[in-house]
């Protein structure tokens, strides 16, 4: 419980002097959650939220109550060190890792979770009803470091197959907005090869057009640009700064300070499971409080020069 | 069931007349006196690999599936099955079953009897145990190494464990394991000439009768031929299905 005290909260670390008018909005909207404790499972306040996240593998306590909120057509950024837990965070909102305590509500739904284990119990969270969590990680489409193309289908299968499996939705129609989104990204010729015929930018494209395809009310990027070759990571990016300018709600955990810089609404930076730092991303980058942001930060601008 | 075995016997005696009228012009007359028997014995040898083959297959995919995923004990009775029929002879399979069990007789085993009683369902039902035992085993290292990624990925945009195992692992295990699929098929093939043990006439078996009739050893040059041409076809379809359905990836 000493931990949970510490713990900095994404909308608990939101400066009085927010001007920005996302992060004033979700100041407000977050104020009527500050009363219940952290672990009811009242109506979430933000389009996607998580709150006080536990999260451990083994005898490695990875999330010790961490809290994120995003407000729809919000982008945030998640940041810090490996092994800080910022993918782990990821991976538990669309419960591809289950936590052991805590939250996750997407859209307004709360996830089917069973009754909260006790404090100290080290089991993963009940899941009530696993269909509901089909569904849920149907509306939040995620975008893996390593592209995750599956390597039997053709790029073309690749954006349809969900979209007709897990939707039900009609393959002529899938087809013709999976061209659709091909082109958008770029790649418009290469519908009928397989992945691994592509290089790593064009794959991680058409893994951003296989998220699209299923119109997701979110979008979770899994540091997508860190398997990338240097001169390849532009085209991604760019991609990424179109969906964020269009207003999709993206939470992106990365290492590209510019993006996040640039293209966020909020940043979060992540310390040895906790949120350490949370605000603009002028906040963030040029008066980070912790010593732990700050040191980070110092680190990656002296990597750059 | 009598129509199916009447079409079969049929289909046997016609191929095997035509057959043989068409390749009388170039073969030696030894193997033209025994040609219609050893046919027969070839289709009957086909008719085995391909039902037992199929039949296998059907037992093999579930015994797979619980040893890559299912849970310990389930993992562990599979994994015993495919130990018990990996590990003794099939010969000794056949005859334990054949003329151990089936010596019981008609009485004892009631129903079973069906089975148990006719040289030619034992052969199948031995051959299809014992195939689906190592296919299960070239599955499991299928599933075992479909790479992680593909499976979160299929999770991830919201399919359900069996949508993920019938859409991504599955299509990608075959894939891994079909090179050593068709490796079994074709020692599941040779090794099918052990029905003739217990009467079975395949193509083994009508070897066996004809030798013992002229005790000729050009007839087994004639067999292995035969089987050559065999495994030849199976190879030839083996690989026509990698490159129409498998394709580059």
């Amino acid at each position: 419980m000493a931990i949970r005290a510490t713990t900095v909260s994404a909308s608990d670390s939101v400066p009085d002097s927010a001007s920005d008018s996302a992060i004033e909005s979700a100041r407000t909207s977050s104020a009527s959650a500050q009363t219940p404790p952290a672990t009811d499972a009242t109506a979430a306040t933000g389009w996607v939220e998580v709150r006080d996240l536990w999260k451990r593998y083994d005898d490695h306590q990875v999330l010790k109550g961490v809290s994120v909120s995003a407000n729809e057509h919000e982008v945030i950024s998640l940041i810090g060190s490996s092994g800080s837990g910022k993918s782990t965070l990821l991976r538990c909102i669309n419960l591809l890792e289950i936590p052991e305590r805590g939250e996750v509500f997407v859209a307004g739904e709360r996830l089917p979770f069973g009754e909260p284990r006790e404090a100290g119990d080290k089991r993963p969270r009940k899941i009530n009803n696993w269909k509901n969590v089909y569904r849920l990680r149907a509306n939040l489409a995620m975008v893996f470091q390593s592209f995750n193309l599956w390597s039997h289908r053709t790029i073309l299968e690749n954006i349809t197959e969900a979209p007709i499996h897990v939707l039900g939705r009609p393959r002529r129609e899938v087809e013709e907005e999976a061209h659709a989104l091909l082109k958008r990204v770029g790649i418009a010729d290469k519908a009928g090869v397989y992945p691994s015929a592509l290089s790593g930018g064009q794959q991680q494209r058409a893994a951003i057009a296989r998220a699209l395809a299923m119109h997701p009310k979110a979008m979770l990027f899994d540091e997508p640009t860190s398997a990338l070759d240097p001169e390849l990571v532009g085209e991604v990016l760019s991609v990424m700064r179109e969906l964020a300018d269009e207003g999709r709600t993206m939470l992106v955990v990365t290492h590209e300070m510019d993006f996040a810089r640039e293209v966020s609404d909020k940043v979060i930076f992540l310390h040895q499971g906790q949120i350490a730092e949370a605000g603009t991303p002028a906040q963030v980058f040029d008066s980070p409080q912790s010593e732990a942001a700050q040191k980070f930060l110092s680190n990656t601008r002296i990597a750059r020069k | 069931m009598s129509n199916l075995a009447d079409f079969w016997d049929n289909v046997r005696e016609q191929a095997s007349v035509s057959v043989c009228e068409a390749v009388t012009f170039a073969t030696p007359e030894l193997f033209d006196r025994g040609c219609e028997r050893l046919i027969e014995g070839a289709i009957v040898t086909i008719g085995l690999l391909v039902v037992s083959c199929l039949a296998g297959f059907c037992i093999a995919v579930p015994l797979s599936l619980a040893r890559a995923f299912g849970a310990p004990w389930l993992s562990r009775t599979a994994w015993a099955y495919t130990y018990l029929f990996r590990g003794t002879p099939l010969l000794i399979q056949l005859w334990l079953i054949y003329f151990g069990v089936g010596s019981l007789g008609k009485d004892l085993l009631g129903p079973v009897w069906w089975l148990l009683g006719d040289a030619e369902r034992v052969g199948l039902l031995v051959l299809t145990l014992n195939t689906s035992a190592y296919v299960a085993e070239i599955l499991r290292g299928g599933f075992v190494n479909v790479p992680a990624d593909q499976r979160e990925a299929a999770m991830a945009s919201g399919m359900s464990p069996f949508l993920t195992l019938r859409r991504v692992l599955f299509p990608q295990a075959l894939r891994i394991a079909w090179p050593a699929y068709g490796n079994e098929i074709i020692l599941l093939l040779k090794g099918s000439a052990l029905v003739s043990t217990i009467t079975v006439l395949d193509l083994m078996g009508q070897l066996r009768t004809l030798f013992s009739r002229s005790y000729a050893l050009d007839l087994f040059l004639y067999g292995a031929v035969l089987y050559l041409i065999l495994v030849l076809i199976v190879t030839g379809l083996l690989r026509g299905i990698e490159r129409l359905w498998i394709r580059a990836s």
